[in-house]
C-alpha cells in the first residue's frame, strides 16, 4: 500500500466519520441552529466524498448549490419561524420514537446486506478523471436534454411557486393610492415584516 | 495492472456510509417535531441517495458517468424543493403561530 492509496484511506475515514456523526447529530440536537450548521458541515463532508470518487464539478455544485443555497434558506427559514416555542408533550412518544429506530435500524441491516452480498460488476472501465465535467455536458445537450430542459422549467416553477406562496397580502384603500399628496403616508403604510397583526 | 487490482476503498464502504445517513434521515423525518428539522432530513435522504449515484457511477461505470448527470438532477430537484417546502412553512407559519408538525392538520378531511 503506496503512501497515495493510504491518505485516500484516511481521508475516506474522516469524511465519513464526519458524516455519520454530523447526521446523527443534526436529527438528535435539540437546538436547531446548531443543527443547521452541523447540516453544513455533513454537505461539505459530502462534497469531500465526491472528489475521492473522482467527480471535481458535481463537488463543486454541491457546495455551490447545498452549503450556499439551501443551508443559507434553511438558516433564514429558522431565523424567521424561530420562537423558542414549548411543544406540547404526546403521549408514547417515547415508544413512537423506539419503534421508528427499529424500524429504521431493520431497513439498514436490510441495506447493508444487499451492498454487501452483492456481486457488483467490479472493477468497470477506469474513471476518466477530469474529463468527467466535459462529458456531463455533452450528456446534458445530447441524450440528457429533455430532463436539462425540464429542469430549468422546474427552477421556474419553484420560483414563482416560493414567491407567491411566501409573500403577504398588504390591502391599501385605493383612495391612499390616489392621493399624490399622500405618498409619504403611503410609504408609512408598509407592514413590518413581523407585525402584530401578521401573526395572528 | 497490480495497482489497478487494489483498491484503497471498496464500493461497499461507500454504499454503507449512504445507507446509514439514508436511516439517519428517515429517522429524523418521522420523529422531528420541527418542521424545519423535516426538511432537513429530506435534504440527508437526498444526499444519501446522491452517494450512491456518484460511486457507482465512478466504480462502475467511470467511461460515461450517467451516475453523475443523475445527481445532478438531484441537487436540483433539492434546491427547488428546499425553496417551495421553506415558502410552505413560512405561510403555514403565519397562519398558525407554530412549528409543530403535530399542529399542521390543514390538509385533513
Amino acid at each position: 500500500m503506496n503512501i497515495a492509496y493510504s491518505t485516500e484511506l484516511i481521508c475516506f475515514l474522516i469524511l465519513s466519520s464526519v458524516i455519520v456523526s454530523g447526521s446523527l447529530a443534526v436529527v438528535l440536537l435539540e437546538n436547531i441552529v446548531y443543527s443547521a450548521f452541523l447540516l453544513g458541515g455533513v454537505f461539505m463532508a459530502v462534497a469531500g466524498l465526491y472528489l475521492l470518487l473522482n467527480a471535481s464539478f458535481v463537488a463543486a455544485a454541491q457546495v455551490l448549490v447545498y452549503v450556499g443555497a439551501v443551508n443559507v434558506l434553511i438558516l433564514f427559514a429558522i431565523m424567521l419561524v424561530n420562537n423558542k416555542e414549548k411543544l406540547k408533550p404526546i403521549e408514547g412518544l417515547k415508544t413512537r420514537k423506539l419503534i421508528s429506530g427499529g424500524v429504521c435500524g431493520g431497513l439498514l441491516i436490510l441495506l447493508l446486506r444487499v451492498s454487501i452480498t452483492t456481486k457488483w460488476n467490479l472493477p468497470g472501465p477506469t474513471s476518466i478523471g477530469e474529463e468527467a465535467t466535459e462529458r456531463i455536458g455533452e450528456h446534458l445537450f445530447t441524450d440528457y436534454l429533455l430532463p436539462f430542459e425540464l429542469a430549468s422549467i422546474l427552477l421556474l416553477m419553484a420560483m414563482i411557486g416560493a414567491i407567491v406562496l411566501a409573500r403577504r397580502e398588504v390591502s391599501i384603500p385605493t383612495d391612499d393610492i390616489n392621493d399624490l399628496k399622500n405618498q409619504k403616508s403611503l410609504s408609512d403604510k408598509k407592514i413590518p415584516l413581523l407585525s402584530e397583526n401578521s401573526l395572528k | 495492472m497490480l495497482e489497478n487490482s487494489i483498491v484503497p476503498v471498496p464500493l461497499e464502504a461507500y454504499l454503507i456510509v449512504a445507507a446509514f445517513l439514508f436511516c439517519t434521515g428517515v429517522w429524523g423525518l418521522i420523529n422531528s417535531r420541527n418542521a424545519v428539522r423535516v426538511l432537513m432530513s429530506i435534504e440527508l435522504m437526498l444526499n444519501a441517495v446522491n452517494i450512491n449515484l456518484m460511486s457507482f457511477s465512478s466504480y462502475i461505470d467511470g467511461s460515461i458517468i450517467r451516475g453523475q448527470v443523475f445527481s445532478i438532477f438531484v441537487i436540483t430537484v433539492a434546491a427547488a424543493e428546499a425553496a417551495v417546502g421553506l415558502a410552505i412553512l413560512l405561510s403555514l407559519y403565519r397562519n398558525r403561530v407554530t412549528i409543530d408538525m403535530e399542529s399542521f392538520n390543514l390538509l385533513k378531511w
